[in-house]
């Protein structure tokens, strides 16, 4: 117990520690082996083969972009002298140019020079149509990539841009070997099997062996460009297993330095950490866990090709009753049960980052009679007697309330349904296999798009920082129907007249403030207009050794993005 | 006998092409989609090509006549290269190059061949799995007869309480108990196996030695009840019977009259289980590689039934098939050695 | 065929024994004295009364135990969550356990009479969610192993009585061995629910569901098994010698080859019970299963293992209550076994 109680201060100490990581130097490789557990495992190296997170942050060992984004959120240059805006020239005046300029002297880790064709290639290699690429959003709107010369790559853009920092930013979009890759364009991707599972990078780590979805070891590398970096001189990677499984592995037997993503009850993590060899770290992205409200008649007696398409939804279409749903819900409960210091009270679609975050609506308390008042006040009561409210037209408020399978969610399903039961409406709960759930499956009656139900629960977010395409997610034309075989965004089916035109207004705006304002608008207009109740505000949750120095958790990249600066504290 | 053998195999080949086609037939029929591990933050369209880009824009026929092809065909042209280039058994042949660089069966998820894969898993499966069988069996099958020899003495009592507890509770329980006491609180065992662990001393054999003996144990407690409690009740039956009366009255020492005549005659349902357990190996263990993160067959299996890689998951369920038949009819076979009035001709 | 190929003298032996020795029930001597005896036998077996006895209980307490019991195994109770089952007060120094006992809340420790089993993280009482998913528990057990041994039972039978049937039965056993669990079940959920759901209700429908995917892929095992026997039996002298006094098929079958492969189904049964209800929990951790508030043995075990070493109860009880189960089953069916077969029968 005495060791435990000390190993705990340790732990504290720990913490303070890892500000003052930057005196760390010494000879590359020094700290031995550097040991990371992603309850995930990595199936292949190459992200653009694969949108999975567990992979893309794999592969941000080797592959690395031109800049990125740091742990606030910021761009910072990577393989790049500057960000390029346009105060500084980089970006045109009229914004359709954004020009690179490469660190001059970088090599891949084979010591070959990395040159703007390698930039240029990677996208073509992308924007192949035969090849499938995960992350050709990234290059959404590009017209031309140019090399003017080997250090130069300018991206043309079809229209203005006020955000341009799309291509090759962020851990989506590293740069790939043209010499590699060169065969494995378009339609051979999937069968350059060697290739994807060992790109060749410019990061601090090259890869010695890839186990598919089970382990990866890396060596450092040793034509990384900063002197005494990587600390590591080997990583294993292991994959597999579950979140509770990966948390005891450093906080409690310490056989790994670093896990990621646990997601566990607080309890669980409380008692974990308890263990004294490692800390829990959250960090908020703008990742939203939310029940969407059916703008849509989902009853089956419509049919397959009805349902979810003959607007409006019996009941949720009434103000009062999503208002008096949302009211009813005690967020801060759901809160500490499901997320502990993982999760926040939020009543915003976009709740980070700052700029963007709506102050102008409050929800972090349960108002259950209030609620009941609005009900009762819109004449929405019980009217044969079975506790069941009815609407002025006679149509129960009974509710089906789908999710995903998962500890958490369906602990918040019981609650709100309960919740829900007191407020006078009828609820039945259905969970469904999050690969059904989230698969694109157009034979299944059970998946998100479908939204053969009234509400259900999940959790979305966006990459990077700004949330122009995700806001329009909110629009008409964006609603998954059976003509647009179930593809779109728009899973509510939300639509407005006003939200259409200001999202416009928005693609048209360059001006930072400008931007987050009309952002903050569209916020507020899908929320309040029956389009969502925003639950909680999730962070991600991973967890380093004590003795593991310099982890500085990112929300906006990729976890691993510092993993150079990495080392041993010696505690 | 061999003919019976011969149109055994004869039946199996288009019992096996009926297999692979239900399974494939199966998985095309079961909702689900490999994109459903792609975050929501990539597009529907995107989604879609990708999608098209695995070849699910295909009609059905042809996407499993490729995958045929590949199976029995191209996989095998890879094997014998194999075997004529690397392989210490055949590796004297001149090289046969015969695999002309054609698509052989790829995972989905992974972009790599999966044989390739499977290959990759086979040594833990096999170690720890494998391992875990082979004690199951040892133990249960002298836990068995005595169980059956003193029936209701203290040692049959136990037998039965120890075994059916450790039937009874499943292994993502046991699972974490044992890493709880023996790797939290005793810190005796790593609770992690490490899979790129390899035998060259002593030292790492006491290490693989360590990092085994936890999931071995936990499955071989299954495969122990419930060989035991087959093994024990065959056993009881034949006690009863007329012949071991005959045989005890005519003399013959005890020992032989249950080791010899009893046991034999008792072998049928062990055999039989013993059988459809093998294939079950090669399963892996789903749930126990999981908890202890063996990332063998089990683990291979399940993570590629999530992710809906179908090519993954049609090639292992069918190698799983044609290891069911060729055991089930080996213990055929066995039937007819063990009780030789069995015949099939 | 001939004794003589029995190359052990044990097994020649058994050849010269006459046919109407080894005859396991007396052809022409219907029933009624016969199951007294039957019963007579099973109680004089320690063991399967014990086990009788643990089965009736568990059975009541999930049965009638759910009326008495003042919790709903849904209802949620925020403020009473995470409590402590009363015998954690046990745990206490000796001089406080008696006063923690008479009054928990005294003694900082989150406990109380009012939930003597404890709570979950979102206050629903364990005694209720034990007592409520016994009956979800008790009925998919019973009802998907007496489906998995009764399909079993008839395939193996079949096959190995008739050799005409044989080949195909097996290969359609191979195919279905052959079948994963997981893409079999959510076809027939997909098939299947909501024709269920409208005919039956959502929880019959679902219950209906669950039976039946767990049935069907767990009675190959039970049918090798059984063929492997009856092989075996069929050429044996009992047998011969009833077709030889003209025995037809059907009634060969009841009388003298059921009986005689009854410990193999026995042991199958009692391992098939705790085969489905791990594979239920299985199944609702993988969405395939009870709607989620709905509570079951194997779900709660499920449940309770990221707590183990905070709430052990949490664990410890329905574990137990499914190996409990479990046991009583196997020595319910070792007695069965034993007042079963005739030559034990009297001794």
């Amino acid at each position: 117990m005495n060791i435990k109680a000390t190993l705990l201060g340790a732990a504290a100490t720990g913490l303070a520690l890892s500000g003052a990581a930057a005196a760390q130097t010494g000879e590359r490789g020094r700290d031995g082996e550097l040991r990371i557990i992603y309850w995930q495992a990595p199936s292949i190296m190459n992200p653009f083969l694969s949108g999975g997170t567990k992979d893309v942050e794999a592969a941000s060992l080797v592959l690395e972009p031109l800049a990125r984004y740091d742990a606030s959120g910021e761009i910072v240059p990577w393989l790049v002298e500057e960000v390029p805006t346009v105060e500084n020239g980089g970006i045109s005046e009229d914004l359709t140019q954004i020009t690179w300029n490469i660190t001059p002297g970088l090599t891949w880790s084979d010591g070959t020079p990395f040159t703007s064709a390698d930039v240029a290639f990677t996208y073509e290699y992308c924007t192949d149509p035969e090849g499938g690429c995960a992350q050709v959003t990234k290059f959404e709107g590009v017209e031309s990539v140019e090399t003017p010369d080997d250090l130069t790559v300018v991206v043309n853009f079809a229209q203005p841009t006020p955000f341009p920092y799309g291509p090759f930013v962020a851990v989506e979009s590293p740069i790939l070997q043209a010499a590699q890759f060169e065969d494995c364009v378009g339609a051979a991707a999937p069968s350059c099997t060697e290739e994807n599972y060992n790109p060749i990078g410019t990061g601090p780590f090259v890869v010695t062996e890839f186990r598919p979805n089970d382990v990866i070891t890396f060596e450092a590398n040793e034509n990384f460009r900063t002197e005494g970096q990587p600390a590591f001189q080997t990583v294993t990677f292991k994959g597999g297993g579950d979140a509770t499984a990966a948390g005891r592995a450093v906080m409690e037997t310490g056989e790994f330095d670093y896990a990621w993503n646990l997601q566990l009850a607080p309890e669980v993590i409380a008692q974990m950490e308890a263990g004294g060899l490692g800390t829990a770290v959250a960090g908020f992205g703008p990742l939203v866990e939310r029940i969407m409200l059916n703008n849509t008649n989902p009853d089956p007696s419509l049919g397959p090709d009805e349902r979810s398409v003959v607007r409006p939804h019996p009941f949720l279409s009434i103000p009062e009753v999503y208002q008096a749903m949302s009211m009813a819900i005690d967020r801060p409960l759901l809160v500490e049960i499901g997320y502990g210091q993982a999760g926040r009270v939020t009543c915003n679609w976009v709740p980070a980052p700052e700029i963007y975050a709506s102050t102008s609506m409050t929800c972090d308390e349960q108002d259950m009679e209030g609620a009941k008042a609005l009900l009762d006040g819109a004449d929405i009561v019980d009217r044969d007697g079975d506790g069941v409210r009815e609407t002025p037209e006679g149509v129960p408020l009974s509710i089906l309330y789908q999710t995903s399978t998962n500890a958490v969610r369906q602990d918040f399903q019981a609650l709100i349904k309960e919740w829900w039961e007191e407020l006078g409406l009828e609820v039945e709960l259905r969970n469904v296999d999050s690969s059904v759930f989230f698969g694109g499956d157009p034979g299944s009656p059970d998946t998100f798009q479908k939204f053969y139900a009234d509400v259900e629960m999940y959790a979305n977010t966006f990459n990077g920082t700004d949330p122009q395409s995700y806001l329009g997610n909110g629009l008409c034309d964006e609603a998954p129907t059976p003509a647009t075989q179930w593809q779109g965004e728009n899973i509510a089916r939300f639509c407005m007249e006003e939200y259409d035109a200001l999202h416009a207004e928005l693609l048209q705006t360059a001006e930072t403030e400008e931007r987050a304002r009309i952002a903050r608008e569209l916020n507020d207009m899908i929320v309040q207009n029956g389009g969502m109740i925003p639950l909680v505000h999730r962070g991600r949750l991973s967890a380093h050794a004590n003795d593991l120095g310099g982890v500085d958790l990112n929300v906006w990249d990729s976890e691993l993005w510092n993993v150079a600066e990495w080392h041993r504290t010696g505690e | 006998m061999l003919t019976y053998t011969i149109r055994r195999i004869g039946i199996a080949i288009p019992t096996l092409i009926l297999i692979a086609l239900t399974i494939f037939l199966l998985l095309e029929l079961a909702p689900g989609d490999p994109m459903a591990q792609v975050p929501l933050t990539v597009p529907a369209e995107v989604k879609q090509q990708m999608r098209l880009a695995l070849g699910l824009g295909e009609p059905l026929p042809l996407r499993f006549w490729k995958w045929s092809v590949q199976v029995f065909w191209i996989e095998p042209q890879v094997f014998v290269d194999w075997l004529t280039r690397d392989s210490w058994l055949l590796g004297w042949l001149p090289d046969t190059n015969l695999y002309d660089g054609r698509l052989r069966v790829i995972s989905w998820q992974t972009r790599g061949p999966v044989f390739d894969i499977i290959v990759q898993r086979l040594p833990q499966t096999l170690w720890v799995v494998g391992l875990a069988y082979v004690v199951g069996v040892l133990i249960a099958i002298p836990i068995g007869i005595i169980s059956a020899y003193r029936q209701y003495s203290w040692f049959d009592n136990a037998g039965t309480f120890v075994s059916m507890i450790g039937f009874s509770v499943p292994p993502f329980f046991s699972g974490v108990l044992v890493i709880v006491i023996f790797s939290v609180q005793l810190g005796w065992f790593p609770s992690i196996y490490d899979t790129t662990h390899r035998v060259t001393d002593w030292d790492s054999f006491v290490l693989q030695f360590k990092q085994m003996i936890m999931p071995v144990m936990v499955l071989a407690l299954q495969t122990t009840a419930q060989i035991s409690r087959y093994m024990r009740a065959s056993m009881l039956d034949n006690f009863g019977q007329d012949y071991v009366r005959t045989a005890r009255a005519k003399g013959l020492r005890e020992r032989s009259v249950v080791l010899v005549h009893v046991l034999r005659n008792s072998m049928i349902p062990v055999v039989t289980v013993v059988a459809l357990g093998v294939p079950a190996i090669f399963g892996g263990a789903i749930i126990t590689e999981q908890v202890f993160k063996v990332n063998g067959i089990g683990q291979l299996f399940i993570t590629a039934l999530q992710a809906n890689d179908l090519p993954m998951v049609l090639t292992v369920a069918f190698i799983f098939a044609v290891l069911i038949i060729v055991f089930n009819l080996i213990a055929d076979l066995l039937y007819g050695i063990l009780d030789p009035r069995i015949r099939y001709d | 065929m001939t004794d003589a190929a029995g190359p052990k003298p044990g097994l020649a032996a058994a050849g010269a024994v006459t046919p109407a020795e080894v005859e396991p029930i007396p052809l022409d001597e219907p029933t009624g004295s016969q199951w007294r005896d039957v019963w007579r036998q099973f109680r004089s077996h320690r063991g399967a009364m014990a086990g009788l006895m643990v089965f009736g209980v568990i059975l009541l307490a999930v049965l009638i135990g759910p009326w008495l019991w003042p919790y709903d195994p849904t209802e949620t109770d925020i403020r009473a969550r995470n409590t402590r089952w009363i015998f954690a007060c046990l745990a206490l120094p000796w001089g406080e356990v008696g006063s923690c006992f008479l009054d928990p809340a005294s003694s900082g420790l989150k406990a109380s009479w009012t939930h003597p089993f404890g709570t979950d993280q979102l206050g629903r009482d364990l005694l209720a969610r034990l007592m409520g998913g016994g009956r979800v528990s008790m009925a998919v057990g019973v009802a998907a192993m007496a489906l998995a041994l009764v399909l079993g039972t008839a395939v193996g039978v079949a096959a190995g009585y008739f050799r005409r049937v044989d080949g195909l039965l097996m290969r359609f056993t191979d195919l279905f061995l052959a079948l994963p669990l997981l893409p079999l079940l959510l076809v027939a959920v997909l098939l299947f629910r909501d024709q269920l759901n409208a005919a039956l209700g959502p929880e019959y429908g679902i219950f209906v569901l669950i039976v039946f995917g767990i049935g069907i892929t767990s009675w190959m095992p039970t049918a090798r098994i059984v063929r492997g026997d009856v092989l075996a039996l069929k050429e044996r002298e009992f047998i011969l010698a009833a077709r030889a006094v003209g025995t037809r098929d059907g009634g060969m079958i009841a009388r003298h080859v059921l009986p005689n492969v009854l410990s193999p189904i026995m042991v199958s049964a009692t391992l098939g019970i705790a085969t489905a209800i791990i594979t239920e929990s299985a199944l609702s951790f993988l969405g395939l299963g009870f709607p989620p508030d709905f509570p079951t043995w194997g779900r709660l075990l499920f449940d309770g293992v990221d707590y183990l070493q905070s709430y052990p109860e949490r664990v410890v009880w329905p574990g137990l209550a499914i190996s409990l189960t479990v046991l009583a089953v196997n020595y319910i069916g070792d007695g069965l076994r034993d007042a079963l077969d005739p030559r034990l029968r009297g001794r």
